[in-house]
């Protein structure tokens, strides 16, 4: 009979690991297989359509659409990377930040499948799996240290990363709803579906970016004191609904494509100016960007602009691995693993408001 | 052969029973809030204990509820990925039976006709509820439910000797594997359906609220 321990081994290949990502911190459930820095596969199921007539991701659907998407995600992943699960060297899982009860699917999965495979299991963090993306593209790793942008539904947060294993500060977030939220409410108030994001794309089509000055939060002067890289969309989310209803009582046409390029075009300033102040207050020329916004196409040609201009290395992940993903959470998996990182204990928990400085869980 | 059952629709639960009903290893942990954090140690205890690899393990029986649904899908998840990592069947049990065949047991050995309604906590001043009739083969003959109701509104409990009741704080795994365990010995099978019993608290888009008066 064989001997059997009461913990799980630690990773023996720590030169090109075979790891394992697993992502259910919002609406996506996430399986990705990475080989060291080799991007194996990486499947993703959405339940967007779920949340739709909400008008925004309802924890409770989402967590349920979890667990339903596990078990086909996990066979599409292993199908997909042509790998046996018994060949795979660790399991990685995000325990934070994000939605608490559907993380907690990613995280009952992870630690099984880890206890079945009698693997180590890394819980590591979501934001900084956004960073571990990068290094999967073809261009491989991003030189370091980076300020990272990293923009969802679900997020809103400006990261110095000087070593995405042991090294990554926050300069600033969010302080009310995420860039994405913004979108998805703005939207609505122009009668757009959800999600907002893309809506707002084609409806600004053809519009004056410049024709409505809407309030670009936190950059005062008086604020950019406190709050010079942090960010708030709910001010100007207001303001577009009272400009919106204003007109609408006086019986006006709403110009959508004006209100929608001008809405957009204040999100995208605010972001890229911030991001670039970064750069240039810290001395690090390099930007990466993540999370789902990035498929915004202003928001690209913006930090492309401003990049050029201000001499600063723009790095945008293809959008597969710029939404959240689970090859983004097995990649920086195997990042920690190749820095020679131990395994997390296996009692961790989900924290809904795990800091960006807290790697993973040690 | 060997049954790993993991119920997290109560506490957290996790046994291992082998396929002739002798029970290798337990381990339960009363906290009704910990699930995600001790599931994973508690498979590798039972493991542990039984002297048993994960390789060795035949068949998972996974709770589906009725219970909380943040913790009960933490079990499920558990047993989706643990049956999928061996390569191995899930069977999906649902844990009043498990309740319910814990009490037969103590009533009498082999077939039994006896009502009983097993009744858990739903959290919101309700609870999950099941009328049974007996046990047949090893399996509770389930009449009523799991239904979720205020206890004022329960209706009048059916079957013989009506006036027995379990109220239930913990769900035993070594129960879930026996009922799985039997239901598998008479060909039932069951969909992968986490009992939830409530739909989501979503309240429909009213369209935006205004901003100006
Ligand atoms: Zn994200």
């Amino acid at each position: 009979m064989s001997t059997l321990a009461s913990a799980l081994p630690e990773v023996t290949n720590r030169s090109n690991p075979l790891v394992l990502g697993i992502e259910s911190s919002c609406d996506e459930t996430g399986v990705g297989i990475v080989r060291g820095q080799q991007l194996l596969a990486n499947v993703i199921s959405s339940s967007m359509d779920e949340h739709a007539r909400f008008g925004g991701v309802v924890p409770e659907v989402a967590a349920r659409a979890h667990l339903e998407a596990l078990a086909p995600t996990l066979a599409e992943a292993v199908a997909t990377a042509g790998v046996r699960l018994s060949d795979i060297d660790a399991v990685a899982v995000a325990c934070g930040p994000g939605l608490a009860g559907a993380l907690m699917v990613g995280i009952g999965a992870a630690k099984a499948l880890a206890v079945a495979l009698n693997k180590p299991v890394y819980a590591v963090n979501h934001l900084v799996g956004h960073v571990g993306a990068d290094v999967l593209g073809p261009e491989g790793p991003f030189e370091l240290p980076a300020i990272a942008l990293l923009v969802s539904g679900g997020h809103t947060s400006l990261l110095l990363v000087r070593s995405m294993v042991n090294d990554v500060e926050l300069l600033g977030e969010t302080i009310d709803d995420a860039a994405g939220e913004a979108f998805d409410k703005v939207a609505r108030i122009l009668g757009l579906p959800y999600p907002g994001g893309p809506e707002i794309d084609r409806a600004a089509a053809g519009g004056d970016p410049a024709a409505i000055r809407f309030p670009r939060g936190l950059t005062l002067p008086k604020d950019l004191a406190a709050h010079r890289y942090d960010f708030s969309f709910s001010g100007l989310k207001t303001a577009v609904a009272r400009w919106v209803e204003i007109r609408r009582d006086a019986g006006d046409e709403i110009p959508v494509a004006d209100v929608a390029a001008s809405f957009r075009e204040a999100v995208v300033d605010v972001l890229t100016a911030k991001a670039v102040a970064a750069c240039v207050d810290l001395g690090v020329p390099r930007l990466l960007l993540g999370g789902g916004v990035t498929a915004n196409q202003r928001l690209r040609q913006v930090a492309q602009e401003r990049a050029r201009t201000a001499g600063i290395d723009l790095r945008i992940p293809e959008f597969s691995l710029c939404t959240d993903n689970g090859a983004m959470i097995a990649a920086l998996g195997a990042q920690l693993i190749m820095s020679g990182a131990k395994a997390s204990p296996l009692d961790f928990g989900a924290d809904s408001t795990l800091p960006a400085t807290r790697i993973f869980v040690t | 052969m060997v049954i790993l059952a993991i119920d997290t629709s109560a506490g957290t639960s996790v046994a291992l029973v082998a396929h002739n009903g002798e029970v290798l290893a337990t381990h339960d942990t009363l906290d009704t809030m910990r699930h995600a954090e001790v599931v994973g140690q508690a498979i590798m205890n039972v493991l542990a204990d039984a002297g048993v690899s994960a390789s060795e393990v035949t068949l998972v029986a996974g709770g589906v509820g009725p219970g909380p649904f943040t913790g009960l899908r933490v079990g499920l998840a558990a047993a989706v990925a643990f049956a999928t990592a061996r390569g191995i069947d899930l069977h999906p049990t649902v844990s009043h039976d498990a309740i319910a065949r814990g009490w037969f047991e103590q009533q009498g050995s082999g077939d039994l006709t006896i009502g009983l309604r097993v009744v858990t906590d739903a959290r919101r001043k309700e609870v999950y509820w099941s009328d049974y009739a007996g046990l047949t083969s090893g399996i509770p003959v389930r009449l009523t439910g799991p239904a979720v109701a205020k206890p004022d509104d329960l209706p009048p409990p059916v079957g013989e000797g009506s006036l027995n009741t379990v109220n239930a704080a913990a769900v035993s795994a070594i129960q879930l594997a026996l009922v799985a365990r039997a239901e598998q010995g008479s060909g039932i099978t069951r969909a992968f359906q986490p009992l939830y019993l409530r739909s989501p608290d979503v309240t429909l888009s009213q369209g935006p609220k205004r901003v100006s008066s």
